[in-house]
């Protein structure tokens, strides 16, 4: 079975390239059989070689199939090999399933659109056949090319609506400042090779342990290198600010690219190549750090947005954040478990959110909602479910038992500590915070004018709600496949990712201790809801009260626009960059070429002039000439 | 009878080779022009003869008579481009014959 392999992939490349070349002639449900079978067909493959993978693990816990040499140039030797291990099939498992429940609710989504039917399924098509490349990759080369294709698709699925030139910025803006990321990781690569003297990944691991001494310059190097890429992809600090603006593209696109899939390849990146980032100890802490700060930096900013899609674009940055804290203390499992329970109840939320966002015409703005819980009983009941998943609901949601598992990590750790750890509680907080006043705002409450007069608006169709449902029982109850050691201890996840991933070594604190901070967790997130709850419904006017301060004012301005990053980048390098290329409008190296254009035109002028059609002043050239001549002849 | 020193003969030509030239040079009509050519050719055949008298050489009365042929063939094609001229521009003017300025 597991030399169905390849095929996972395939389906997607075939779906694109049927929709590309006859997409304009198919009708709109052949697209979408063609788009969503595609995906669909991955999953069906996935699920027999993940089942069978299970059965009857290969020996060394991964198995390799080599479908041909890409290229052989003087002893370098990628090939189109994919490598299939516990940590690259619990990533193409997500990748498929959940890219395959968006692209049915996408049938119905991108029904109402006037055009662009089957290109953004030949798109969305390319992106998942483009990710699972990344990840089945089994040389950073073909890594690479996943890679960029994911970000090419990224890029395309923004811009997606580009008649409106909003859209065409924010998606030029996604792909500049991932490059910026995606130019530290080609030197990564560079450096690799030229150390190590291959890409393909395992040996690279095997010689990199052997070959750098822990903590040395080059480990630390490649590490930094590695790392610029993944904060690029994975929207973290300092190269976050293009997530919130890639929310231009459609909804189903933000739910698979920019909250399930793309944007983790950065953790997985990382948790791909552990053995670099295990030799250079400063910049795993480094990604502790950046990790903290950002989950911290996008809670904040989270609290304030108008848009309901930005929250959860924020929320997004916020929880990658989680997932990049749980790397840097080591908790690789811990990692990758909260990036599958947060693909989940992420893809749900952003679905739930375009569920509201389509029956409301295209209404963005939260305040503007208001009272859907009745209108939108499954849409709601749906949406809560996603919330509480990433709000920590204790005990009952799944995103409880995978945020806990990284802020209990953040303290237990050998790398991890108190500060970490109260970043990580903090952040808690703070999700529980806005992901509830997302809710209040948009569910609860009295329903706004604007909304009545839309009124009486219907639920979405099953394309939209089945999606939906799968995902709220995933959001609940993928979470009992880890528990804690007080609630049982059961390590099924972990168990498995260990096969590829080295194992994690916590202090081993007390029981108590673990209890004590699981409590503190659960508190925060409850006492979050209930802050909430306090502010927006018991006294609604709170709010607004304390928005009226003028501290309060100007600190929304700053978390509204993101810490005022955009501003400050725009002031960094986009105006002086402007300013250089202001002055040098002209081109100052053309000044050479346009010198050498006036030389020959002026002597061309001059000996034009020579040239008067009249017959004597040749004739007194030629004596005058002759004259010369036989003068110097006879002077010489 | 005394020999004509070759220095007068020379002198004669050069007298009547800058009188051809000035000719070609300052006249305009293009019938003049081609007088004064004719000059500037006869006076180098003089240059030829007087010098092959003074050696007592035959060449220089052989030039003399290609020099005398081609002036004859141009003559003849010079002659054929004035009325050429005089058809198309219905002028001898010389100046007026300028298409191919640059």
């Amino acid at each position: 079975m597991l030399e169905l392999l390849w095929l996972i992939p395939a389906f997607p490349l075939a779906g694109f390239v049927a929709l590309t070349l006859v997409g304009s002639r198919l009708s709109r449900t052949e697209a979408a059989y063609v788009g969503a079978g595609s995906v669909g067909l991955s999953a069906v493959v996935t699920l027999l070689v993940g089942l069978s993978f299970m059965a009857a693990p290969p020996a060394g816990g991964s198995f390799v199939q080599t479908l041909w040499v890409w290229l052989d140039v003087a002893g370098f030797r990628p090939a189109f090999a994919f490598h299939l291990d516990a940590l690259s099939l619990t990533m193409i498992f997500v990748v498929t399933f959940v890219g395959f429940l968006i692209h049915l609710y996408s049938v119905e989504y991108m029904m109402e659109e006037a055009e662009g039917y089957s290109r953004f399924f030949a798109y969305m098509n390319l992106f998942v056949c483009a990710m699972l490349t990344l990840l089945l990759a089994d040389n950073l080369m073909l890594l690479l090319l996943g890679w960029e294709g994911v970000g090419l698709c990224s890029y395309l699925l923004i811009g997606f609506f580009y008649k409106d030139e909003a859209n065409s910025q924010a998606a030029s803006k996604a792909f500049i400042v991932t490059r910026v990321g995606d130019t530290a990781m080609l030197m990564a690569l560079f450096l690799l090779f030229a150390e190590l003297g291959t890409l393909d990944i395992q040996a690279l691991l095997g010689l990199a342990g052997q070959q750098f001494q822990p903590g040395s310059g080059m480990a630390t190097a490649v590490a930094l290198l590695l790392l610029g890429g993944a904060v690029g992809k994975s929207a973290q600090l300092p190269l976050q600010t293009w997530l919130p603006d890639a929310m231009a593209g459609p909804t189903p696109v933000s739910a698979l690219i920019h909250a399930a899939t793309m944007v983790t390849a950065g953790v997985y990146l990382i948790a791909r190549t552990h053995v670099l980032f295990t030799l250079a100890p400063a910049v795993l802490t480094l990604v502790a750090v950046i990790g903290t700060l950002t989950l911290l930096m996008a809670g904040f900013a989270a609290l304030v947005q108008s848009d309901i899609k930005r929250v959860l674009a924020y929320s997004t940055i916020s929880q990658i954040g989680y997932m990049f804290l749980a790397l840097g203390v080591g908790a690789w499992s811990a990692a990758l478990f909260h990036f599958m329970i947060h693909a989940f109840f992420k893809a749900l939320l952003f679905l739930g959110a375009g569920a509201v966002i389509l029956s409301l015409h295209h209404e963005q703005d939260m305040y503007r909602m208001g009272g859907l819980r009745r209108q939108m009983p499954f849409t709601f009941w749906c949406f809560l479910i996603g919330s509480g998943a990433l709000a920590a609901v204790p005990v009952v949601t799944a995103g409880f038992y995978s945020k806990d598992l990284i802020i209990w990590n953040a303290y237990n750790s050998e790398i991890g500590g108190v500060w970490l750890w109260a970043g990580a509680l903090a952040g808690a907080l703070l999700t529980s915070i806005y992901t509830f006043r997302m809710v209040f705002l948009t569910f609860y409450r009295e329903a706004t004018e604007w909304v009545r007069r839309l009124m009486p608006i219907h639920e979405p169709g099953p394309c939209v709600r089945i999606p939906l449902g799968v995902l709220a029982v995933l959001s609940v109850a993928a979470g009992v496949i880890e528990l804690p050691h007080t609630m049982g201890s059961l390590t099924l996840f972990s168990g498995f990712l260990n096969t590829a991933l080295p194992e994690y070594h916590g202090v081993h604190a007390s029981y108590g201790t673990e209890l004590l901070f699981e409590l503190l967790a659960a508190a925060a997130s409850l006492g979050g809801i209930w802050l909430v709850w306090t502010l927006v419904m018991a006294a609604p006017g709170s709010m607004g009260r304390i928005a009226e301060q003028p501290w309060a004012r100007g600190l929304e301005r700053l978390w509204f626009s993101g810490w005022g990053f955009d501003a400050l980048y725009d002031a960094l390098f986009v105006k002086p960059w402007l300013w250089c290329a202001k002055i040098n409008k002209d081109d100052f190296v053309d000044v050479f070429y346009r010198a050498a254009a006036f030389v020959t035109e002026t002597l061309h002028f001059v000996a034009s002039m020579t040239q008067t059609g009249a017959v004597r002043w040749y004739a007194t050239g030629i004596a005058v000439g002759a004259v010369l001549t036989v003068g110097l002849v006879i002077i010489l | 009878m005394a020999a004509v020193p070759m220095e007068h003969g020379l002198v004669l030509a050069a007298a009547l080779f800058g009188l051809g030239l000035t000719g070609v040079l300052v006249r305009r009509n293009i019938i003049f022009v081609l007088l004064s050519l004719e000059i500037m050719l006869n006076a180098a055949a003089l240059a030829f003869v007087v010098a092959g008298a003074h050696w007592g050489q035959a060449d220089g009365q052989v030039m003399f008579f290609f020099i005398l042929a081609m002036a004859a063939a141009e003559v003849a094609v010079g002659l054929a481009l004035v009325v050429q001229l005089y058809y198309r521009f219905n002028t001898l003017d010389v100046d007026a014959v300028s298409d191919l300025r640059g």
